[in-house]
């Protein structure tokens, strides 16, 4: 009657959801906690900053160019005497929607791939792994560089420059980054398939699709939900490193890495014109890490914390 | 073990086939067109520009043009730059050795700082030393490589004005100062990758260690008296080592990566800035064949990868 007194309500140990029990695990990585704060805050200035900072980010004002941080300008200015602030709080916009979107074509590609390929028991699971391993060993900034160097003009054509541009960015970063999701996938349906509760749906008369939606694909989410907190800082730092080559979006549109590209002649005089974006990138990819980190130790049922 | 690698090299080729597939099918669609400034050119004839066209097999059909691309490739015949005029494998030959002494310095360097971090964090787990390697790793790797260049572009030589920002190939000096320019020139370059790269090794070490650390023949060899160090590193960093080459490789093409944006930042003359300079200038067969030149060496660093894996494990060649 061991496992009767464990459950009793007298216990000792508290029982609670399954949201409040990953909450508690959550909290307990502080370095997580600040991440999400200061992403939360990233995410807000980001998000309201063109409500409360009413600067256009074009306005150009040659008797304030290269001006370090002052009152009316809390960034300083770009060599056109543009103000900073407004620009990098628009190209924050751009950088954090160009990070989800490209998670989420990654994660959607890579769990597709992962679950037929864990599902499959026959050639087309060899086959898929074969193209993931392929996909693996492909040279990726090269390839990215070259994908959006030839299809940059006719996705310009029909979507606009900045659309076009972030249609294509999502696409080829999310398309070369889904590899580890489908790893990640696959194994744990290989594992999870084979579980009795699986058994027990399947005896029930469950269809494999009902077997894959509601019983093993909860169950193999956690680690996809890491992999993809982890992919939107790699796309983050993947947008910037184009825009930084002069190959991301076009020249007028002040993503953090252009900033970078611009202000890398000036940096003897005019060093904070590199530093705030750089900074930005930074945080927003560090704190995006750390709240990695604390899904990894959260969402880890074997792990006992 | 030769029966090992020979296996190993027959994986290599379906996928270095599958690579080139890739490449050739993504540049077939360019919009570039080599010829077109001829075509524009008032002086040349258009039948010339026909004649040529024909010549170099630019109006075939696309599976010619890749047998015959690929049966030039093995053949050493790796086509010519319109833009450099010359051709593309001595370009890249020149270039190809001053990226791969980056790469492999970085690599020297990271890994003279991830072993003994990681090691010596994981024997003493969660300590003050752990707890502040883990988040200088953290800071390691989320810092991207063009944001540290310009870093210490800044610190090292605007404001101390220490070394120097751009490579050159041609120092004029000779003997002992030549050695010292080229290895303060190449030292910012290094640091940059070689940090970046340290940042995520460190981890892997610190976690494969650890995972080795609490097993019974650690324990054993112990009990049977030996020393800490003989303990650390004859018994448990061999079987650490195994998963941390995966990793490694695992990481080779984001390497790369990071040496095209370092090559860049510091004007190094290696193919990675080679690479952006013929996308800008249209000049399709080097850009073909720097991308293929860094699948190559991406497939070349995983069999190195498998070679040591064997050698650390030798139970997997028997497999």
């Amino acid at each position: 009657m061991d496992g009767l007194t464990l459950a009793s309500p007298s216990a000792e140990r508290r029982t609670y959801s399954p949201w409040r029990e990953t909450w508690r695990r959550y909290r307990r990585h502080k370095l997580a906690v600040v991440g999400a704060f200061l992403l939360l805050a990233l995410v807000a200035a980001v998000v309201l900053g063109p409500f409360l900072w009413r600067v256009a980010i074009d306005d150009i004002d040659f008797a304030a160019t290269l001006q370090g941080p002052s009152l009316a300008h809390p960034f300083g200015t770009d060599d056109l005497g543009q103000d900073l602030l407004a620009r990098m709080i628009y190209g924050g916009r751009i950088s954090l929607a160009v990070g989800l979107a490209a998670m989420m074509v990654s994660v959607i590609v890579g769990t597709l791939i992962g679950a037929l390929a864990g599902m499959s028991r026959g050639a087309l699971g060899h086959a898929l792994m074969w193209l993931t391993d392929l996909f693996l060993s492909l040279p990726q900034l090269p390839l990215l560089l070259l994908l959006i160097y030839l299809f940059r003009d006719g996705l310009k054509a029909v979507f606009g420059p900045e659309g076009g541009i972030f249609i294509l960015v999502v696409l080829v970063i999310g398309g070369l980054r889904w590899m580890p999701v489908a790893r990640l996938v696959r194994a744990q349906f290989l594992s999870l398939r084979e579980k009795e509760f699986v058994e027990a749906a399947r005896a029930l008369g469950a269809s494999q699709a009902r077997q894959v939606i509601r019983h093993i694909l909860p169950n193999a989410l956690g680690p996809v939900i890491i992999a993809g907190t982890i992919d939107v800082a790699a796309a983050i730092i993947a947008e910037s490193t184009l825009s930084f080559l002069g190959l991301g979006f076009p020249p007028d549109t002040p993503t953090w890495g252009r900033l970078l590209y611009d202000a890398k002649d000036y940096l003897d005089i005019a060093a904070h014109w590199a530093l705030f974006p750089g900074g930005a990138i930074f945080i927003a990819v560090v704190s995006i890490n750390f709240v990695g980190d604390g899904l990894r130790d959260a969402l880890d049922a074997r792990k006992v914390i | 073990m030769s029966q090992f690698l020979l296996r190993r090299l027959l994986i290599a080729v379906p996928s270095l086939l599958g690579i080139s597939l890739v490449l050739f099918t993504v540049l077939a669609l360019a919009p570039g067109d080599p010829f077109s400034e001829l075509a524009t050119n008032p002086n040349v004839p258009p039948e010339v520009g026909l004649a040529l066209r024909a010549k170099f097999g630019l109006d075939d059909p696309i599976y010619l043009r890749y047998l015959h691309w690929l049966v030039a490739m093995a053949q050493g015949d790796w086509g010519f730059s319109f833009v450099s005029r010359m051709n593309v494998d001595s370009l890249i030959l020149q270039r190809l050795p001053t990226t791969l002494f980056v790469i492999g310095s970085s690599q020297v360097l990271a890994l003279l700082i991830a072993i003994p971090v990681g090691v010596y964090a994981a024997t003493r787990p969660y300590s003050l030393f752990d707890q502040i390697a883990n988040v200088l790793a953290f800071i390691g790797f989320s810092l991207p490589t063009f944001f540290t260049g310009i870093l210490f572009i800044l610190i090292f030589s605007i404001r101390l004005d220490w070394l120097p920002f751009v490579y050159t190939t041609d120092i004029h000096a000779t003997g002992v100062h030549w050695l010292i320019e080229e290895v303060r020139q190449a030292i910012m370059p290094v640091m940059v990758l070689g940090l970046f790269q340290a940042a995520s090794m460190t981890r892997f070490v610190r976690s494969a260690m650890l995972d080795v650390i609490r097993l019974d023949y650690v324990t054993a060899a112990r009990a049977k008296g030996l020393g800490q160090a003989r303990v650390i590193v004859r018994h448990a960093m061999r079987n650490a080592m195994i998963p941390v080459v995966t990793l490694i490789a695992l990481q080779i093409p984001a390497v790369f990566g990071g040496a095209i944006v370092t090559e860049q930042i510091f004007r190094i003359p290696g193919i990675g800035s080679l690479l952006i300079t013929s996308i800008l200038s249209n000049d399709t067969p080097v850009v073909m064949a720097v991308t293929f030149v860094f699948a190559c060496l991406v497939v070349l660093f995983n069999l190195i990868a498998d070679v040591l894996y064997g050698w650390l494990d030798p139970r997997i060649t028997l497999r």
